[in-house]
């Protein structure tokens, strides 16, 4: 603690003298050293390499910028951010927003980062979930569903995810062309050319139904904290579900009603080259998302074993003691524990992944990093382009690792 | 596969990091050439007729005859090139880095790649267009029935911006699958991932002539949509070396001309033709005047050959004939200015 040797509301404490009078305790401080500028002073020494490192630091910095500018004035390569504006005339197959070759470069740009975001978050929020079993699989009491899990991390872990890509890309490109499509289900087709499935013809009505929904979440959040603060003053238990019910389900359902109940669906149908109408899967995301979510599930899983496995046995058995179910026991007491172990190696896989779908490029679908090296060699600005492409992953990563610390401190074990 | 996003960080450290000694010196890349006694030459990997290495790991192809020839004036011999494979997208900061000295790869001449890339095309060894090519069971006949459909293109090429022109302009719709590897592409659209594959059509050609007895199933579509003018191309800033990458191609091409081949080249040292005497170096110095030996197209047409052998060689058993690509005399556009 600083000694408080100012106390406010006293202007006269303000001065030290005052205070040193005031409380003599808190005065007692180390004797000031004299500052001497000699080579045996650790403070000057520690300026001293400080100045340097920084000067050196600056020097390169400085070197580099000069030289990169004189080297591309020699070659004659324009450079800015101009061509930006320009005209990109690329296609690009998938886009989350409007896109034409008709764009320019930073609109080109933007769809390949939406469409790099599109398979990390999936790819992130799947991997959990697929990641999370398997890792509790792998400590299941049952002999041959924990080592199904231990082959499947040891298989899926160990080959390169580059491998892995292409083989579900090979894969995809095998099944049948679209004419003969297979079709496990009335208006699902498989195909070379990706799934294809009915789609709901989109209405005022259904985003209506949608805003409520994210308004009944809203709610449900909201009585779910009055309800505990009720429990907290009167110890009176009101269970949430009946108004989670009616917030979550019953007033999208009664919004979609009361606009007329549209529901007509949109089904894919052969015409001409290819499937028209239905919403698709492509194989190229399909692949990446599989090769993805496969390849740091294994990793998860790992990670979930381990955070489980940190928790001390005693904790098991006083769950049991308590009778709580297995299931129980790991729900309510392992994994809340667990979840401190684990989350911070987690926020590595999560920027793994990102960073791994940069692979797309081999398998031709085009996320940032595709489009941005397209762009770099339709322009030649080389330099511009890896810069892009490099504040685009840093925001993205530095961004979960925002999140995940908050997460982090926010499951941390509250020490009071 | 990852080759592009390595040649494009190559070629941003090496914008970063060399030192720009380039200014002083007049000629850096024909003097850097001479004293490495090697030319590293970028070319493209697995074309068949422009460049692929044979089943011997010899590098064959008009592309790879275009370095052969370049080695062959500055070395007299032919053989000293180290070729570097090159893909869509590593091909322009290979030469732009300086990792290759010349970039004979199906490049397509535009105003852009010259005027903000940096390059100076030293002329045009094959006048080539942009075409279709589909799976003869479609029964498609023309590009103008392929509305909606799927397109397999190689990224970082004109192909894919004339792709996108073509069918702006007809009004019709697309859908692309665009990726960078060669092999991957074709795999493509032979799995039938794409119902199109677009390239220059003499890459279709050379698709089409490695298929084997599949070839048949493939038919090319009668529209061309581009003008594709493929040749050589340097970096900018060195007009030494400039100068003898084009006039070693036209020295090919004068060689056609005046009926100089390969295999009487040497009786025509005796020949009483100005002009033939002066192309083989036995008057006239000039290559003295392109800092090289006076023989220097000697060596080209006894080693590499004449641009009609050339063609001969690697062009015409991928069915392609020659059509504009012809000497100016029987109708084509191959023109040589006087070599004097």
């Amino acid at each position: 603690m600083p000694p408080p040797d100012r106390v406010s509301g006293d202007k006269r404490d303000a001065m030290p003298n005052q205070a040193a009078t005031a409380d003599p305790r808190y005065t007692r401080r180390p004797p000031a050293r004299r500052f001497s500028l000699s080579w045996r002073d650790p403070r000057v020494r520690n300026i001293f390499w400080q100045v340097v490192i920084l000067g050196v630091v600056g020097l390169a910095v400085w070197w580099l910028a000069v030289n990169t500018m004189r080297n591309l004035e020699v070659r004659r390569i324009a450079t800015g951010f101009g061509f930006l504006e320009r005209e990109a005339g690329l296609p690009i197959g998938e886009h989350l927003i409007p896109y034409s070759p008709a764009d320019t470069y930073a609109r080109a740009l933007l769809v390949g980062v939406l469409n790099t975001l599109r398979v990390a978050v999936i790819g992130a929020v799947l991997a959990t979930l697929l990641g999370t079993i398997i890792g509790i699989a792998r400590l299941s009491r049952n002999w041959l569903v924990a080592k199904l899990a231990a082959v499947y991390v040891e298989v899926l872990r160990d080959l390169p995810l580059l491998l892995q890509l292409l083989f579900w890309y090979g894969l995809m490109q095998g099944l049948p062309g679209p004419r003969q499509a297979l079709k496990p289900l009335e208006g699902v087709f498989l195909s070379n050319r990706g799934i294809k499935f009915p789609w709901l013809v989109w209405e005022p009505a259904h985003s209506a139904a949608l805003l409520a929904l994210a308004g009944g979440l809203v709610g449900t959040w909201a009585v779910s904290r009055a309800l505990r603060a009720r429990q907290n003053a009167t110890g009176q238990r009101t269970p949430l579900w009946p108004f989670a019910l009616a917030l979550i389900v019953g007033l999208p359902l009664a919004v979609w009603a009361a606009m007329g109940a549209p529901f007509t669906l949109d089904m894919p149908v052969l015409r001409g080259f290819n499937f028209q109408g239905g919403a698709t899967i492509s194989p190229e995301f399909a692949a990446l998302l599989l090769g993805l979510v496969l390849y740091t599930a294994a990793f998860v899983a790992e990670i979930v074993r381990a955070g489980i496995q940190a928790i001390h046995h005693g904790q098991w058995e006083a769950a049991g003691a308590l009778g709580l179910k297995r299931s129980d026991q790991l729900r309510l007491v392992i994994l809340p524990q667990a979840l401190r172990v684990i989350v911070p190696p987690l926020t590595s896989q999560y920027l793994n992944i990102t960073k791994n779908s940069s692979l797309a490029v081999a398998i031709g679908y085009q996320d940032i990093v595709s489009v941005a090296n397209t762009t770099i060699n339709q322009t030649g600005q080389a330099i511009e382009g890896i810069a892009i492409i490099m504040i685009v992953y840093l925001t993205i990563s530095l961004s979960i690792s925002a999140f995940m610390n908050w997460y982090n401190a926010k499951i941390a074990l509250k020490e009071r | 596969m990852r080759h592009s996003m390595h040649a494009g960080i190559i070629a941003a450290a090496f914008t970063l990091g060399t030192a720009g000694f380039a200014a002083a010196q007049q000629a850096p890349t024909f003097d850097a050439v001479k004293a490495r006694g090697v030319l590293n030459c970028g070319v493209s990997t697995g074309v068949a007729g422009f460049s692929n290495p044979d089943s011997q790991g010899v590098w064959r192809g008009l592309d790879v005859d275009g370095c052969r020839a370049v080695a062959a004036a500055m070395f007299g011999d032919a053989s000293k090139v180290r070729y570097i494979g090159t893909t869509s997208q590593s091909r322009f900061p290979a030469l732009q880095s300086g990792e290759v000295d010349l970039l004979v790869r199906t490049t397509t001449w535009t105003l852009a790649r010259e005027a903000s890339l940096g390059f100076q095309f030293a002329g045009i060894n094959f006048y080539d267009g942009q075409a279709f090519m589909v799976k003869r069971s479609l029964g498609v006949t023309s590009a103008k029935q392929l509305d909606g459909a799927t397109v397999c293109v190689q990224p970082g090429t004109t192909t894919e911006l004339n792709l996108a022109d073509y069918f702006r302009t007809n009004r019709m719709s697309f859908r692309a699958v665009v990726i960078e590897n060669v092999e991957e592409i074709r795999n493509a659209f032979i799995s039938g991932r794409c119902d199109v594959y677009t390239s220059d059509s003499s890459s279709l050609a050379s698709f089409r002539a490695t298929q084997g007895p599949n070839a048949e199933q493939y038919v090319m579509l009668p529209e061309i949509i581009s003008k594709e003018p493929l040749g050589p191309v340097v970096r900018k800033g060195d007009q030494k070396w400039f100068d003898l990458v084009r006039w070693t191609f036209f020295a090919k091409i004068a060689a056609e001309e005046l009926g100089v081949t390969s295999a009487n080249v040497d009786q025509m040292l005796q020949s009483q033709n100005p002009e033939i005497q002066r192309l083989l170096g036995v008057t006239g110095g000039l290559g003295q005047m392109l800092g090289v030996d006076n023989r220097w197209a000697y060596n080209i047409i006894k080693q590499v050959g004449n641009f009609e052998e050339i063609w001969e060689r690697n062009i015409t058993p991928i069915g392609v004939p020659r059509g504009i690509n012809a000497l100016w005399t029987k109708g084509g556009l191959m023109y040589a200015p006087p070599i004097r």
